[in-house]
């Protein structure tokens, strides 16, 4: 009964979107938990089931990430977020590794608390402020791909839109204008809102690091990656990630 | 200290309560013990004055694997899996405090549900507050609302488990009494379900989570007393909540709980160690000793009866089998969190506290937990209702139905409550079929290819006029929810709103509004498995609508359901259930004051709420669940609060409306916004497909209508009764609570 009725979820994926072609399919994702990680089963879920790859948990206080292609920084509380989202978990034991995986070229993507502990890591840059209108917001924001040069957008194509889920109370964009132009010039802004949900400047939904092999976006890409939720946009975000694994891989 | 009569009447306990506690102990009791019994006798958490009445209620049937007397109820879903579910009310606090108030109040609920071993899933919440405009306190009703919302945003996104669905509602009633009522559902496997009954003399009882504190003293006993002057120093009796230790405390008790080291476990909420200790022991038939000294603390110099008294959050009390206790704590250590053992499973059932040496308290665990008093108390009159019986001499007829329209969508209780629901999380865990704005929230259970139907309804204005009647229609209204997401109702909990059941009309209210619960449950075949009564919501003798809140579950195969707006142009509107209004004038003018036109339009309340058939309304489901799963429908809305013309406008986009044509009486008002149940608005491209099927379960289904590009139109056919571009509707639909709240704020 149970494996029937998987079944018929991983065929209503295929008759809508065609078989799932993974090239690398033992190509092999860590996703990162933090205490307060509450997106680490979602990001988990579809990447084994909505897209046939492999993607395993990897505990915050582990500093080994040898055995992994490529790390997610799921969303969530990390550590509560009590003094700033992400300030805390910085300092955790895993962050180490993932800086020196950036460092040596791996491929490292934060959604939504991902990203806030990417930027206060310095993985990235600027900053994530309180949402504009002081509220937590969650609902479906259309984005606009502003490059598909990058391992996570390259099966996307530059301008299409994309609908997925958000769902923060600090997701505002923040960078002094050199910072911005810069990320403009060197073609690192990711993703851009069509409708801005929390005032972020110049509309930012998601950076690239100047090696392109971070990624860090506000928006749920794994949220978006069932038919059943309503969007499937998110799978091409995971998809490029997947196989674009060997170019940077070790 | 001794024990004096002044003393006794602050525990809010009466002399022959106390009288009884002698009895049972034998002696005086201490001032420790006293603390004790006026906690676990509280209403709150003795449910004194309802416990001989909630027994009316059905409480098995197929689908139940655990009903009331645990923390939650549970439901057996198939495969192997359960759902642990219950609701529970914060109302007192939120009054007090709203933000922690309500924040805590999810983390009440969340914990009831993992101890279970049950990971919660969905939470749903029942708000009522005082107008946000139009009140003399309308200023304050904003307060109170815009701080539970973030309690609850708060709470429930940190602890990550999605806000799928809820109500929300105005009366001037909830000004100083608001309502929060919050519904929490967690799954598991059927055998890996963990009961609250302590075993095993010798067992170490183990206390995890949070260090103790001085706050929540006496938070039962608050909820437990009519507001009045003083209330607001009660401040320090509300609990302040961290949802990143709840979920620390989850994720630790879920892992410890696969060692298979723990033997019982339970949660401290109201009354806290006091509560938890003594329930554990007295279902186990155990005694329990503890020892307050190794109690992690977080303040210095506390008592004996601080600490049992205390309601500090996230902590958890558990039995775990001697010898095994290292397993134990290498998890709760891995998740950076207190397990300390504070005490040990006896033989003589009784609960032992020691405290620096000395023995605080030795009390029977019976005594504190099954027998507290139990009242029945006199209910013998009319239950308690100002409103007219009889309609007005004359109901001043529509001058202009357009704008009644627009003022209806934008009105408080009808109009989009985005503003709230935006702020809850409701697609993390990426289970959410059908979210907040849907009849019922669909949450999906990866594990078995069932999803879970799940809706919260309640309506204090029909209660009013009629208790029992009031109560069935909640039920109806819930499982029509449930059928209209294809979902098939298995069970329910409930939230029983009052006033103070000293009062004989009050009390009259609460037993109509149960055996009406009852008597609905029974026929719809959702026995309740638990919930909540939540007594003396009165302020300065000023009482509540009598509220009871149904929370109802029901099973179904994961799919997308229907969605409750429009799908494309040209579609068949039909009416499941058909037109619902009385033949005569009267018929329908007596029914027609206990609606959302009355009372926004007309400013006024009289009569009697819609009237329920309900094998009638018990055919719509079954017809409308075969009309679904035929997948003959576009979409599908519940016709409710507002009537045929609200739910029209509710299933209209910016781009799509429809033409509509009825046949009316001499108030098309009455056909336009009369609130009749049993009826659900579809729209199709199999029209005679549909009404085979509505043939073959005897339920009306007339065409009422097309869909059309743009624009809302509703008449007789010769005269428009209702002309409006939907982008108008939508706009006042979506902007009116935003407006309501940011333009007086600050």
């Amino acid at each position: 009964m149970d494996r029937i009725s998987t079944t018929i979820v991983r065929l209503a994926y295929i008759n809508v979107y065609g078989p799932v072609k993974l090239e690398i399919p033992t190509m092999k994702v860590g996703v990162v938990v933090f205490p307060g990680s509450n997106c680490d089963h979602d990001a988990w879920y579809a990447i084994n089931e909505n897209l046939g790859g492999h993607a395993e948990f990897i505990w915050h206080d582990s500093t080994d990430l040898s055995k992994v292609d490529a790390v997610i920084l799921p969303g969530g509380f990390s550590y509560g977020d009590y003094l700033r989202c992400g300030a805390i978990a910085r300092f955790s034991p895993i962050m180490g590794a993932v800086k020196k995986f950036a460092a040596d070229g791996g491929l490292v993507a934060g959604f939504c608390n991902g990203f806030q502990i990417l930027v206060e890591a310095g993985l990235l840059p600027g900053a994530l402020l309180r949402n504009e209108h002081l509220q937590f917001v969650c609902r479906e924001v259309t984005l606009r791909t502003e490059t598909a040069d990058s391992p996570f957008t390259s099966k996307l194509t530059k301008g299409g839109l994309l609908r997925m889920p958000v769902a923060h109370g600090d997701g505002r964009y923040f960078a002094d204008d050199r910072t911005l132009d810069e990320l403009e010039a060197e073609d690192r802004i990711a993703f851009r809102y069509v409708d801005n949900p929390n005032g972020a400047l110049r509309d930012i939904a998601g950076i690239l690091s100047r090696e392109r092999n971070v990624l860090g976006m506000m928006p749920h890409p794994e949220r978006a990656a069932d038919p059943l939720m309503g969007s499937t946009d998110g799978l091409a975000i995971l998809e490029s990630m997947l196989a674009s694994v060997p170019v940077f891989s070790k | 200290m001794t024990i004096t009569p002044e003393l006794i009447e602050q525990h809010q306990l009466t002399p022959a309560e106390y009288q009884k506690i002698v009895s049972l102990l034998g002696r005086e009791p201490s001032y420790t013990e006293l603390g004790v019994f006026s906690v676990m006798w509280s209403e709150h958490c003795s449910y004194k004055s309802s416990r001989i009445h909630l027994k009316k209620l059905p409480t098995t049937g197929k689908y139940v694997v655990q009903g009331p007397g645990e923390n939650a109820g549970i439901i057996g879903i198939g495969g192997g899996w359960v759902v642990a579910f219950k609701i529970e009310s914060h109302n007192h606090p939120s009054y007090i405090e709203p933000f922690q108030g309500a924040a805590t109040g999810v983390g009440g609920i969340l914990r009831d549900i993992f101890t279970m071993g049950a990971r919660p899933i969905a939470v749903m919440d029942s708000l009522r507050f005082g107008p946000p405009a139009d009140s003399p306190v309308a200023d304050r009703n904003r307060r109170i609302l815009t701080g539970v919302v973030s309690g609850i945003s708060h709470y429930g996104n940190c602890f990550g488990v999605p806000t799928v669905g809820g109500e929300c509602l105005f009366e001037e009633c909830y000004s100083a009494n608001p309502l929060v009522n919050v519904f929490a559902l967690g799954v598991c496997r059927q055998d890996e379900v963990f009961f609250a009954k302590a075993r095993g003399i010798g067992n170490p009882v183990i206390y995890v989570g949070a260090k103790t504190g001085r706050d929540g003293i006496h938070g039962a006993s608050m909820a437990s007393a009519e507001f009045t002057e003083e209330s607001k120093q009660k401040r320090p009796n509300v609990q302040v909540g961290d949802p990143f230790l709840e979920k620390l405390l989850l994720e630790a008790c879920i892992e410890a709980m696969k060692t298979g080291a723990i033997v019982a476990i339970q949660d401290m909420g109201a009354a806290g160690l006091t509560s938890s200790s003594c329930e554990m022991g007295s279902r186990g038939g155990v005694g329990i000793d503890i020892d307050l000294d190794k109690v992690p603390q977080r303040e210095s110099g506390m008592t004996a009866y601080e600490m049992l008294l205390s309601e500090s959050q996230e902590r958890m009390l558990l039995v775990a089998e001697k010898g095994r206790e290292q397993e134990v704590f290498a998890v709760f250590r891995k998740w950076g969190l207190d397990a300390v053992t504070i005490g040990v499973v006896t033989e003589d059932g009784l609960l032992r506290i020691r405290h620096h040496g000395a023995l605080m308290a030795e009390i029977p665990n019976a005594a504190l937990a099954d027998e507290a008093p139990k009242y029945d108390r006199p209910h013998n009159v009319k239950p308690h209702r100002r409103a007219p019986l009889e309609p007005p001499a004359h109901i001043p007829a529509s001058k202009d139905l357009n704008a009644d329209l627009l003022r209806l969508v934008a009105s408080p209780d009808l109009c989009s409550k985005r503003w709230i629901w935006q702020q809850y999380d409701y697609t993390v865990r990426t289970n959410t079929l059908a979210g907040p704005g849907s009849d019922a929230a669909v949450v999906r259970v990866k594990e078995t290819g069932t999803s879970i139907a799940m809706s919260l309804d309640g309506n204090g204005r029909y209660c009013y006029l009629d208790p029992r009647e009031g109560a069935k229609l909640a039920v109806a209204e819930c499982c029509r929810n449930l059928a209209t997401t294809g979902a098939l109702p298995v069970a329910a909990t409930n939230n029983l709103n009052f006033g103070n059941p000293e009062r004989p009309e009050i009390m009259a209210q609460l037993v109509e509004a149960i055996e009406g619960i009852g008597e609905a449950c029974a026929f719809f075949e959702t026995p309740i498995t638990g919930g909540n009564v939540s007594l003396y919501n009165e302020t300065l003798g000023e009482g509540i609508y009598p509220t009871p809140v149904l929370g109802i579950i029901g099973v179904m195969k994961t799919a997308l359901p229907a969605p409750v707006q429009f799908r494309s142009e040209g579609a068949i509107v039909m009416l499941l259930g058909g037109l619902g209004q009385g033949s005569s004038y009267h018929e329908q003018a007596d029914r027609f004051g206990s609606s959302e036109y009355a009372k926004v339009i007309l400013n006024q309340l009289w009569g009697l709420p819609p009237k329920l058939d309900m094998a009638y309304e018990k055919r719509v489901h079954e017809c409308v669940r075969e009309i679904l799963a035929a997948g003959l429908t576009e979409s599908a809305h519940d016709v409710s609060d507002g009537g045929l013309a609200v739910t029209l406008s509710e299933s209209c986009t910016s781009e799509l409306g429809a033409r509509v044509t009825i046949a009316a009486g001499e108030r098309p008002e009455f056909s336009l916004f009369g609130e009749a149940p049993s009826r659900i608005l579809l729209t199709t491209r199999e029209p005679e497909r549909i009404n085979e099927i509505a043939l073959r379960f005897d339920v009306e289904c007339p065409r009422i209508g097309v869909t059309i590009r743009e624009r809302l139109q509703i008449g007789n056919g010769s005269t428009n009764w209702i002309y409006m571009a939907t982008t108008d509707l939508k706009r006042s639909f979506e902007a009116a609570l935003p407006e309501l709240l940011q333009k007086h704020a600050g």
